[in-house]
């Protein structure tokens, strides 16, 4: 490595200002012939609530995953919480979580012994009465002792959303955290994680396919396709942008390639 | 942050959560219990009875007494070792939750650290009533061994954490479609190891493959222990030192198929 490798690998001050949860630099992945993410940069404030759109296989699930450090990327890097991910991971996953649908609870567990689990695994202090609070504020005592497996997917999410909140993250990273729930269930979850993010300025970057979730939840959308970022801003600019009332039309031109076409209408 | 950490920063407390999770699991389901008994149960009844009609017909095995059933207990201390590891790492791809796993602060050697001590603990549930039996079935009692039988033992769990290491690297990066060497790879050991019969049957070439291999100084120093009640410290010795060249070409081996499964995004799609 040469001394330009090394100060280019070096953190700026940006991205070590307390101020900042995730830098994203030029990053991109590719997947033998694919290149799943194309060069994305961004970066995230502390205490923003963030949702990444885009269709399937727009490079969304890869983008998160790189930046939990369960893929790598092929060039550029990812700053978290200060720390560059992976090679500095053991200093920010214990302050960090997530939830996504590739990975499950295990089924045979109860979900007391699940959150038991992965409490001692992030150092939970004070463990049974943080397991009793989540228990409470997520509606989990009437099945805490069912086994995972015996669940409608409604509760296994709320306990997919009590093991992402058990080490009171300071960043939470949600892939599609309202996939497969009914609309009044969604809602609560929704509703439950404005409140966390307010009551402990998280940080939330969500991967959605609910334009509507989106919306509502999120002080800025990135847009996604083909791997690169298409569009970045707060939701109410990018709909003036595209002179559309709704994400989800602009989602649509966005799918359709009639990007530059809503562009121009909206000049 | 109050958890106890060993050097190198390896936690206790993470790897006391594992062992948890495990212990759960298994109490979870009396048909898992069962089967740890089963099989080794199965094994020493049948070759307990095999040995018990050659010893009445042939002079040598008579005096040789207990090689059979000695090394039926020996084989399945190795094999239920790398199983017992193995199946408590294939649970984690069964149950899709490597991710959480990867993704939380737990350390790859913290997590093979809890799989090593679960194995001891599955290993323990089947093979002490198994020990039993043959004492009570056969008159063969393993424990009069005494300490050589301590060398035997760690020996043999040594490699089935080497072999156990190697093939769980070789699922996470290639996912449950490998899972079959998991249970098929130690059996490839079987013929060259020695199990059944000294190392001098085998043809000259084949010899040197199979004193690499950990487990034939292991059922050697067996056989020379029961036919000839001589103690083979060499051997124990040699078995340790090519263990310890195991143990770390397997770590490194695991570390290296962990990276490529990243690289690869094998551990977001961990099915086959």
């Amino acid at each position: 490595m040469t001394e330009n490798d090394k100060a280019s690998s070096r953190p700026t001050v940006a991205e070590r200002s307390p101020s900042v949860a995730i830098t994203v630099d030029h990053l991109v992945k590719v997947y033998k012939q694919t290149r799943a993410v194309d060069d994305i940069s961004f970066s995230l404030p502390r205490g923003s609530i963030t949702g990444l759109l885009g269709g399937n296989g727009a490079g969304k699930t890869t983008t998160i995953a790189m930046i939990m450090g369960l893929v790598l990327p092929t060039s550029g890097r990812v700053q978290v919480l200060g720390h560059r991910m992976p090679e500095e991971s053991a200093a920010v996953l214990g302050r960090m979580n997530f939830e996504s649908p590739y990975v499950d609870m295990p089924m045979r567990l109860t979900v007391r012994q699940n959150l038991t689990v992965f409490g001692k695994l992030y150092a939970v202090k004070h463990l049974a009465g943080r397991i009793a609070e989540l228990a409470d504020d997520l509606d989990l005592d009437e099945f805490i002792d069912r086994a995972n497996g015996k669940l409608s997917a409604g509760q296994k999410t709320r306990v997919a959303l009590a093991k992402a909140l058990i080490n009171r993250p300071e960043l939470l990273l949600l892939d599609e955290p309202t996939a497969s729930l009914d609309p009044d269930t969604a809602d609560w979850v929704r509703a439950h994680l404005e409140r966390y993010r307010k009551e402990n300025n998280a940080t939330i970057l969500l991967a959605s396919h609910n334009m509507l979730e989106v919306e509502r939840l999120c002080d800025r959308v990135i847009i996604m396709k083909r791997g690169r970022i298409e569009d970045d801003d707060t939701p109410e600019a990018i709909m003036a942008r595209y002179n559309r009332t709704t994400l989800e039309e602009v989602f649509l031109d966005v799918a359709r390639g009639r990007v530059n076409g809503a562009k121009e209408a909206a000049r | 942050m109050t958890e106890l950490s060993l050097h190198g920063g390896i936690s206790v407390h993470r790897i006391g959560a594992m062992i948890l999770r495990y212990w759960y699991l298994l109490m979870s389901s009396w048909p898992r219990l069962l089967e740890l008994l089963y099989w080794p149960a199965l094994q020493v009844i049948t070759w307990g009875f095999l040995q018990l009609y050659i010893a009445e017909n042939a002079n040598f095995f008579a005096r040789a007494g207990g090689t059979l059933i000695g090394a039926v207990i020996l084989w399945d201390i190795l094999f239920r070792g790398q199983l017992g590891f193995s199946i408590s790492f294939l649970e984690e791809m069964w149950a899709r939750n490597i991710g959480n796993l990867m993704m939380s602060p737990l350390r790859p050697i913290e997590f093979l650290l809890s799989l090593m001590v679960m194995s001891l603990i599955r290993l323990a549930i089947g093979v002490i009533p198994m020990t039993l039996l043959a004492l009570f079935l056969f008159h063969f009692n393993v424990y009069a061994l005494g300490l050589p039988l301590i060398a035997f033992f760690c020996n043999l769990i040594f490699t089935s954490w080497s072999v156990g290491i190697f093939v769980s690297g070789l699922v996470l990066r290639n996912g449950l479609g490998a899972e079959s060497i998991v249970w098929t790879l130690m059996f490839a050991i079987l013929p060259l190891a020695c199990v059944y019969y000294p190392v001098n049957v085998l043809p000259l070439w084949l010899q040197h493959v199979a004193w690499a291999l950990p487990p034939t100084y292991v059922f050697e120093g067996m056989r020379a222990l029961l036919i000839e009640q001589t103690v083979r410290t060499d051997l124990m010795l040699s078995a340790l030192a090519i263990n310890a060249v195991l143990l770390v070409v397997s770590f490194g081996a695991f570390l290296a198929l962990l990276r490529s499964a990243r690289k690869h995004g094998s551990l977001l799609s961990s099915g086959e």
